[in-house]
């Protein structure tokens, strides 16, 4: 016969930026978002951000489904169009810390216009990419990422098109912060974003996460744990690396790291200087609504 | 609530419609816009970044009509009021937030200066055949509200409804204009802010603690938040319950979908708007909106020279359709003859309203100019 304990329950720290009775989640075992999301609970904790004026965006996907987690403002939105919504979002009330969280699928292929543009922009948002290397949510398929060689349901003979390498992207289109981990660096994970919440401008953190049901079982690659023993030896740490230098092969190493911290005038900060400097008096300012 | 005298050119202008729709904007309190130049529309969102610095707000263009349709979603939950502007090819790419602005009850307006079509089609000149795509466009199922200005008075004023309807009833609002109305310059009278009557957003009064954001009021419209005031709301395109909250069955969505397509139809009476020129010993009704109305007012006018008495009902508002008054008319006319430019749109709503008690007839053009008043007179004779 089972005993029954009975104690208080400890609050765990993140619990109140979760939505608790929308649990339990979707995610398979073995995945990594949900730790990407402890990571972000963790650091908005750390970064004392008041949570009533954090907003998250999500598109479509595995990760789109973050959003509807989150005990924030929460916004759900088509696939593709985070960034943009958060772009209006964000413009519309610029108090607000606006926060991108969605897949490779989602910001970089069928988005991908709208990640190189805000990046190009500067728009004062974070964006939080979790690159599992495929299209989980609909099964499988390849993605922009997805390495080449890797199996996928439309890749049955293995990918032949290169990925994008998603630190060279971001840099190059105008991010002001770059930085990439795996779902193994939970700490380092939660630092750069603590990091990324303090830096004004595009900041855009690439999270490697396993997705054991759809691309790690298909490429032989073990399960979960066995991916995070991957990520644990396969990874070097090289702050400040060359984004250019930082693909992703199958079974090669990983570079992780902090690659670029930069300041340049964000989308609104160059908007307000440029009316200032034309319209003088006659610009009516713009502190959101 | 009135609007504000900064952003309201009051006085008499001389404007063409697309900068008199864009003053409508200004003046029904819009301070955020995004857009993506396509002709014959690009007057609008470029005649908005010359003035909204000045009255305090934000234009951004975007990188596509993808973008501006929604950049605008967000910044209304922001707590902005927002617009977009395109034509044609821009509106197709707008059709999937058309439906996300239906299903999260984003107050919105998206303006359409229609070309002529498919494809790229008559970049520079008028035509109609978006009519059906603003009442079905988005998939899924919804109802739209619709408006046709004929003039570019008729730009300013309507633009105002527009943005006021988009708050009353929480739904995207569609400003059908077109080529000829967006490019001809006419006299606009613009009234001072205190005359200008808006519909504040439904901001709820309920604590964080009590408030859910899809809970209908009795009106079947729940009252609505901005980000960042401490309700951490979720809004989803998912089908939700009145949590806002993903509810993947079959009773859920009944009950969603019902109430969308229900907060306007219920409401229709109030929406529907139209105006009747000589109908009162009509026995022939021409059907005509936006500016295909104009020169089927000179064909009534040439009918009733020839002693045929004929007469004319504009939609103002197109969607939800008059179907109540073409029903009450087809009890007593011979005939309605339906003008647009395309080959048959509005004129299935006539002829479903009607249900066979009159003629429906039909003339058609393909776009790229205006009808010919005389084609319009032959089918009036015919009809007659």
């Amino acid at each position: 016969m089972a005993e029954v304990i009975t104690a208080e329950r400890p609050v765990n720290p993140v619990e109140p930026f979760l939505r608790g009775d929308r649990m339990p989640h979707i995610w398979c075992p073995g995945c990594g978002i949900g730790t990407t999301v402890n990571c972000f609970a963790r650091a908005l904790v750390e970064s004392k951000l008041p949570p009533d004026k954090v907003a998250v965006v999500s598109g479509i996907g595995c990760t789109g489904r973050v959003a509807g987690y989150m005990k924030l403002d929460s916004f759900h939105t088509t696939h593709g169009r985070a960034i943009p919504f958060a772009t209006g979002l964000k413009l519309a009330n610029p108090g607000l810390t606006v926060v991108v969280y969605s897949g490779d699928g989602d910001l970089i292929a069928i988005g991908g216009n709208h990640f190189i543009h805000a990046a190009r922009r500067n728009v004062d948002i974070k964006v939080i990419c979790v690159n599992n290397f495929i299209y989980g949510m609909t099964g499988g398929q390849v993605g922009p990422t997805t390495p080449v060689g890797a199996l996928a349901t439309t890749t049955p003979y293995g990918c032949f098109e290169q990925p994008f390498n998603l630190p060279f992207l971001a840099e190059s289109s105008g991010a002001v912060y770059v930085a990439r981990w795996t779902a193994f660096h939970v700490r380092h994970i939660a630092h750069s974003m603590v990091q990324a919440f303090n830096k004004k401008g595009f900041a855009f953190i690439e999270i490697l996460s396993p997705c054991p049901t759809l691309y790690q079982r298909r490429n032989k690659m073990g399960d979960g744990l066995d991916t995070m023993r991957f990520y644990k030896q396969r990874s070097v740490i090289k702050n400040g690396a060359s984004t250019r230098e930082v693909d992703i092969n199958l079974q090669g190493d990983i570079i992780v790291g902090k690659f670029v911290d930069i300041e340049r005038p964000t989308l609104q900060q160059a908007m307000e200087q440029q009316f200032r400097q034309t319209l003088k008096d006659r610009y009516a300012g713009w502190g959101g609504t | 609530m009135t609007a504000n005298p900064k952003a309201v050119l009051a006085g008499t202008h001389f404007l063409d419609g697309d900068c008199a729709c864009c003053e409508g904007a200004l003046a029904a309190g819009a301070n955020f816009a995004a857009g993506y130049p396509i002709t014959p529309s690009t007057e609008v969102v470029e005649h908005f970044a010359s003035r909204i610095p000045t009255v305090g707000g934000v234009f951004l263009q975007m990188e596509d009509e993808l973008a501006s349709s929604i950049a605008i979603l967000g910044a209304t939950w922001g707590g902005a009021k927002a617009f977009t502007v395109t034509s044609g090819p821009g509106f197709s790419l707008m059709m999937e937030h058309i439906g996300y602005a239906a299903m999260t009850e984003t107050p919105s307006v998206f303006v359409d200066v229609q070309r002529g079509g498919p494809s790229t089609g008559l970049p520079t000149q008028p035509g109609q055949g978006d009519m059906l795509q603003a009442r079905w466009g988005s998939h899924g199922d919804y109802e739209i509200i619709a408006l046709c200005p004929n003039s570019p008075q008729e730009c300013f004023d309507l633009m105002i409804d527009a943005f006021n309807f988009a708050e009353q009833y929480r739904t995207p609002v569609l400003f059908m204009m077109d080529e000829c109305v967006g490019h001809m310059t006419e006299k606009v009278v613009i009234p001072a802010a205190e005359e200008i009557k808006l519909f504040p957003r439904r901001y709820t009064s309920l604590p964080p603690s009590e408030y859910q954001p899809f809970q209908p009021l009795p009106d079947g419209i729940p009252e609505m938040v901005k980000a960042g005031e401490g309700y951490r709301i979720h809004v989803t395109g998912l089908t939700h319950d009145e949590r806002g909250y993903p509810a993947m069955d079959w009773r859920a969505q009944g009950k969603l979908v019902r109430r969308l397509v229900d907060k306007i139809r219920k409401h229709a009476n109030e929406i529907v708007r139209f105006k009747e020129q000589l109908i009162a010993d009509a026995e022939v009704v021409l059907v005509a909106y936006g500016i295909t109305a104009r020169i089927a007012m000179r064909a009534v006018q040439l009918a009733r020279e020839e002693g045929i008495r004929a007469g004319l009902l504009r939609p103002i508002v197109v969607w939800p359709f008059p179907e109540k008054r073409i029903g009450e008319l087809a009890e007593k006319v011979k005939a309605f003859v339906v003008v647009e430019m395309n080959y048959g749109q509005v004129v299935y709503e006539v002829e479903r309203c009607t249900a066979g008690r009159c003629r429906t007839l039909l003339v058609p053009h393909g776009g790229g100019t205006v009808h010919d008043p005389e084609e319009i007179l032959k089918a009036i004779r015919e009809a007659a």
